[in-house]
């Protein structure tokens, strides 16, 4: 397994201190995932530290997201996949049989690139999935929103419309309900498939400075095509390359000196 | 509220006013060390220069961090100018270093004359330092254009100084080791009225990204 690469990381904390490397949370061994015959990922073996955010690069095609989508079994919806080797979050291996899905998307959760309110009020949106997992008692419930929506950065500009309709939000603003709606249920991981790419740049901003945030809580793994949002949220970085897990280290290291010429190639822009 | 990246800069901005003050307090301690023939203080601004060089790389790491993440407009010119800024301040290290070793050589015989220009021109190059340096932090223009002729001033009290050793060295030639040294000395203050100078040019592109270097 590629360990997170470095004992003493320097983090994207702005204090520039070093600080022990978390203890791993997220391990992949020899996954390999193919779509009929065709292999999308290649003996993938890495492991992935707590409470840090840990950015997947690399061009289209390259199993990034379908990697990313193996980590709470989203793959499991797709026909005709095939998946061999492990996936273990925290010591466990959430391919085995006795695993139960829904409690493992409820400690894993996604956000995706188009922002996906339920069409209920915004309100709703956030408490639908706690009352589905048992959360009935309305004081509960309004105290878990309001926490949600306060660190998704939203809180401000929604409580006085709480029962409006989701569907009525800027799209920055209906992708950081989705960010809320994800952390209600208090996930330990949070998967975020290019999560900004369809927002403009102030609500990008407001979309990385929360995921700087959110990692002192959660582990964020996050896939984006922007590579300087890898660099400005991100601690670690994973660059693949058809289906291949190519380089993995600190993510100052990933962009001012790759290890690997094809990463160098990637982030410089001459190819993918 | 500021954001992580305003942290970050912020951060930055922090570690350069440390290597300011280091490379003034080197320069202060080396003209003093020098006015009272000090060889403990002389040998202390030379251990301290790795202090100063240390905060260089630093600097210029953080920077390098702070480029990849895309900076732009004021922030991006904050950022270039920080490096230009550590290394200006790295060389008044160094100048300082220098100072404080010909200190050494010079408290090895009597003191030639007593000092006048000497201590003019490092306070008006300290000055210019820190004024500089202020305006950097305030982020003033004006302030800064304002000691960019001052290095005149030094530049004349340097040559002033030149010939006066000169003519000492014609006189006297048993004093010509002592004159070197002290022309050194008055160079080496002149660079960093220099450096200083440098500074206020990178203030003047930091705040209205206009280039005044070599009459621009």
């Amino acid at each position: 397994m590629t360990e997170a690469p470095l004992r003493k990381i320097k983090t994207n904390d702005p204090s520039g201190q070093d600080r022990p490397a978390n203890s791993t949370l997220i391990e992949t061994q020899n996954l390999s995932l193919f779509y009929g015959k065709s292999q999308a990922l290649r003996n993938i073996s890495f492991g992935i530290s707590e409470r840090i955010v840990t950015a997947f690069i690399g061009p289209s095609g390259c199993g990034k997201s379908t990697l990313l989508r193996c980590l709470n079994r989203m793959n499991d919806l797709i026909d005709n996949v095939r998946i061999e080797g492990t996936v273990l979050i925290g010591g466990e291996n959430i391919y085995s049989k006795d695993v139960d899905v829904i409690e493992l998307r409820k400690r894993v959760g996604m956000v995706f690139q188009r922002s996906n309110p339920f069409p209920k009020s915004i309100y709703e949106n956030i408490s639908y999935g706690l009352r589905l997992h048992g959360t009935k008692n309305k004081s509960d419930l309004d105290g878990i929103v309001e926490k949600s929506l306060r660190q998704a950065a939203l809180w401000d500009e929604v409580k006085d419309r709480l029962n409006s309709s989701a569907l009525g939000l800027s799209g920055g603003q209906q992708q950081r309900l989705c960010i809320a709606r994800a952390i209600a249920i208090r996930p330990e991981i949070i998967l975020m498939d290019e999560p900004a790419s369809a927002l403009d740049p102030i609500a990008t901003a407001k979309i990385e400075e929360l995921i700087l945030q959110l990692k002192e809580e959660f582990t964020i793994v996050i896939v984006t095509h922007n590579m300087q949002q890898a660099a400005r949220i991100s601690d670690f970085t994973a660059f693949f390359y058809m289906g291949e897990l190519i380089e993995y280290d600190v993510t100052a290291k990933v962009f001012t000196n790759p290890a690997k010429k094809q990463t160098e190639d990637y982030v410089t822009g001459r190819f993918g | 509220m500021q954001t992580h990246f305003e942290q970050e800069l912020a951060e930055l901005k922090n570690k350069l006013l440390t290597m300011a003050s280091h490379a003034e307090t080197s320069v202060t301690n080396a003209i003093k060390a020098l006015i009272d023939r000090d060889d403990e203080l002389a040998q202390k601004v030379d251990a301290d220069d790795a202090i100063i060089d240390h905060l260089e790389m630093e600097i210029d790491e953080m920077a390098i961090r702070l480029l990849a993440k895309a900076p732009l407009a004021s922030d991006l010119r904050l950022i270039t100018v920080a490096m230009k800024i550590s290394q200006n301040l790295e060389r008044v290290g160094d100048e300082a270093t220098k100072i404080a070793r010909r200190v050494q050589d010079l408290n090895q015989e009597p003191q030639l004359k007593p000092y006048v220009d000497l201590p003019n021109m490092a306070k008006i190059a300290l000055q210019m330092l820190k004024t500089a340096l202020d305006s950097f932090v305030n982020r003033q223009p004006d302030t800064a254009r304002e000691i960019i002729p001052r290095d005149k001033e030094v530049d004349l009290l340097n040559k002033q100084l030149h010939r006066e050793l000169a003519s000492y060295m014609i006189e006297k030639p048993s004093t010509i080791t002592r004159c070197l040294n002290l022309m050194i000395i008055s160079k080496s203050l002149e660079r960093i009225a220099d450096h200083a100078t440098n500074v206020a040019e990178e203030v003047v592109y930091l705040c209205e990204a206009r280039d005044i270097r070599h009459g621009g």
